[in-house]
């Protein structure tokens, strides 16, 4: 096909494409930029302007919903990459044959299975009567059922739970592809464990944790179900605001706002996390 | 360490512990999901009142209605499945198009159009929910105030669910099969070429077989992202819930071992697509 440049058959796949890309992605989302900018005088009556903007910055509840549904899924992200990491180097230097098969098989397998159940298993878990806190009360360790859920540890590890998969398969990858014998070299030369960690498997690492690290913030970030459900009344995460917004008040305007400072504050440290480590965007998507 | 390095016991155990209690956590939500769906009290909460299988049998006579009697449910389960199968489609035959429109031509703004296919995996789900639900509305308003049409596929419902789905499930399918188109070895392609074949026989009877294990996947992927999604599509759904905007809906009202008993279930259609997956593609 290479050797016939037939224009009408290149269009033909591309028209696909562009509908799709301009259709479902670009213009709803100029769509919304617009909607943002747009201050309602009277009834069907606009003019532009950016006072949707000015009140997150003067409403101290949207704003510290976004600081803090910022550092939530940035805790999320260290905390999943430091969990995720022995268990990714087991995987990929220590296990060998059918354990490392089964072992792989073994850790992937419940994120095959709907964030909605697995959430649901933590609540039962979790809750006053569910079955940690009965657990505990049976052992004596405490005299009345306690309230595991609703609180921010509730919501991190649910955040964590749900995002270690993206986190150990890039991981796993770029652990595999370094050669043992620059650890045996290291290790002759009278490296131990903590420099070796640094100096070596770290560096070598790096484009696999950019990818973990980036997929998993991202994640994170624009999660909606894990915070509300284990977070339950006080989870004050910034995807429900912008529910809120759109769906409970139908003020899109403000919405619209909302989620594209959301947008943008992912892409930032997205863009953050790239430069840092020097990655490229199409490298790490890639990977995951 | 490596294997290669010696180590001392302690440090090899505490390895081992770690790793013990890391697929524990992994898989402790799972079980007791699992077992609650089998116990016999009203809600999935200790203690333990026996077994049974009334979440999943019972016809709903003595105040207890199973997945298979649950009407509503199976309704919702139906809607997921629908969409499922439209999101897969579509997204097959997207992918497999972009897949080649990336490997096989060049022509001015490719890198960008590579670079954009890629953008949907980096936006939130809420927001491509909201963003498509925001320009949907707005033209259905348009067509209704300026046309007198009414379009009601383009207010929130399974049409949307679908969009909305397919928004971000394409790029991932795009992904897929461009990973294995790129792999192909072109010289089959123009041997077949100089035996005279034409380019619809080359691509029936070459490309598409060489390229079925990753449709397959693809497709499978598909189905089950769609499938399990949320965040988009509780921004674009309607009045007819899909089976995960159901369970979201009883488990703030407070769960019941129904909800238990379908995620059972839904983890059995998730571990029979998964084996079918890893059983189509044996070179990875």
């Amino acid at each position: 096909m290479k050797r016939l440049p037939n224009a009408l058959f290149l269009w033909l796949l591309l028209a696909p494409a562009l509908i799709w890309l301009g259709g479902l992605i670009i213009v709803p989302h100029l769509e919304m930029l617009i909607l943002s900018l747009r201050i309602r005088v009277a009834p069907q009556q606009y003019t532009y302007g950016l006072s949707q903007y000015a009140t997150f910055f003067n409403e101290p509840l949207y704003w510290h919903t976004f600081v803090r549904t910022a550092v939530l899924s940035l805790s999320a992200t260290a905390l999943s990459l430091v969990l995720a990491f022995p268990v990714a180097w087991h995987i990929a230097k220590i296990a060998r044959g059918r354990s490392k098969v089964c072992l792989f098989a073994l850790v992937l397998m419940p994120f095959w299975i709907s964030e909605m159940v697995r959430t649901l298993g933590w609540m039962i878990l979790l809750r006053a009567n569910g079955v940690l806190p009965q657990l505990l009360q049976a052992c004596g360790l405490t005299t009345s059922p306690v309230e595991l859920l609703y609180n921010d540890g509730a919501i991190l590890l649910g955040l964590v739970y749900s995002s270690l998969l993206f986190m150990l398969i890039p991981l796993i990858n770029a652990l595999e592809t370094l050669d043992d014998s620059l650890i045996e070299a290291a290790y002759d030369l009278g490296g131990q464990g903590f420099n070796i960690l640094r100096e070596i498997i770290i560096p070598h690492a790096a484009p696999g944790i950019a990818a973990g690290t980036i997929m998993v913030f991202m994640l994170t970030l624009g999660n909606y179900l894990t915070p509300v459900l284990l977070g339950g009344k006080n989870s004050m995460w910034f995807t429900e605001q912008i529910y809120t917004q759109f769906i409970t008040r139908f003020n899109w305007e403000q919405g619209a706002a909302f989620a594209f400072l959301l947008l943008a504050l992912s892409t930032l440290l997205v863009f953050c996390g790239l430069k840092l480590s020097g990655q490229s965007f199409a490298d790490v998507m890639r990977r995951t | 360490m490596i294997n290669s390095i010696p180590q001392s016991l302690a440090l090899r155990s505490a390895r081992r512990i770690y790793l013990a209690a890391f697929l524990l956590f992994l898989f402790l939500p799972l079980t007791v999901v699992v077992m609650f769906a089998f116990n016999d009290a009203a809600y999935p909460m200790p203690p333990w009142h026996g077994w049974t299988w009334d979440w999943f049998f019972a016809d709903g006579q003595h105040e207890r209605t199973g997945v298979f009697f649950d009407t509503e449910l199976l309704t919702s389960l139906r809607y997921s499945v629908q969409v499922a199968c439209a999101v897969s489609l579509i997204s097959l035959v997207l992918g497999t198009g972009n897949a080649f429109l990336l490997e096989r031509f060049r022509f001015r703004g490719q890198p960008a159009l590579a670079l954009a296919m890629l953008l949907p995996l980096v936006i939130p789900g809420v927001i491509l929910g909201i963003s498509i639900l925001a320009l949907m509305s707005q033209l259905a308003q348009f067509a209704d105030d300026y046309l007198g049409l009414e379009l009601d596929f383009l207010r929130p419902g399974l049409v949307l669910v679908t969009l909305g789905q397919v928004s971000y499930i394409a790029s991932i399918a795009t992904l897929t099969i461009s990973a294995r188109l790129k792999r192909f070895d072109i010289s089959l392609e123009e041997a077949a070429q100089n035996l005279g074949a034409s380019r619809s026989a080359i691509f029936f009877t070459i490309l598409l077989p060489y390229l079925r294990p990753a449709l397959a996947g693809a497709a499978i992927m598909a189905f089950l992202l769609s499938f399990e999604n949320f965040n988009t599509t509780y921004m674009l759904t309607g009045s007819d819930a899909p089976l995960t905007v159901m369970i979201y809906g009883r488990m703030k009202e407070g769960a019941t071992p129904v909800v238990n008993a379908i995620s059972l279930l839904l983890m059995l259609v998730s571990a029979v697509c998964v084996i079918v997956m890893s059983r189509g593609k044996p070179e990875r």
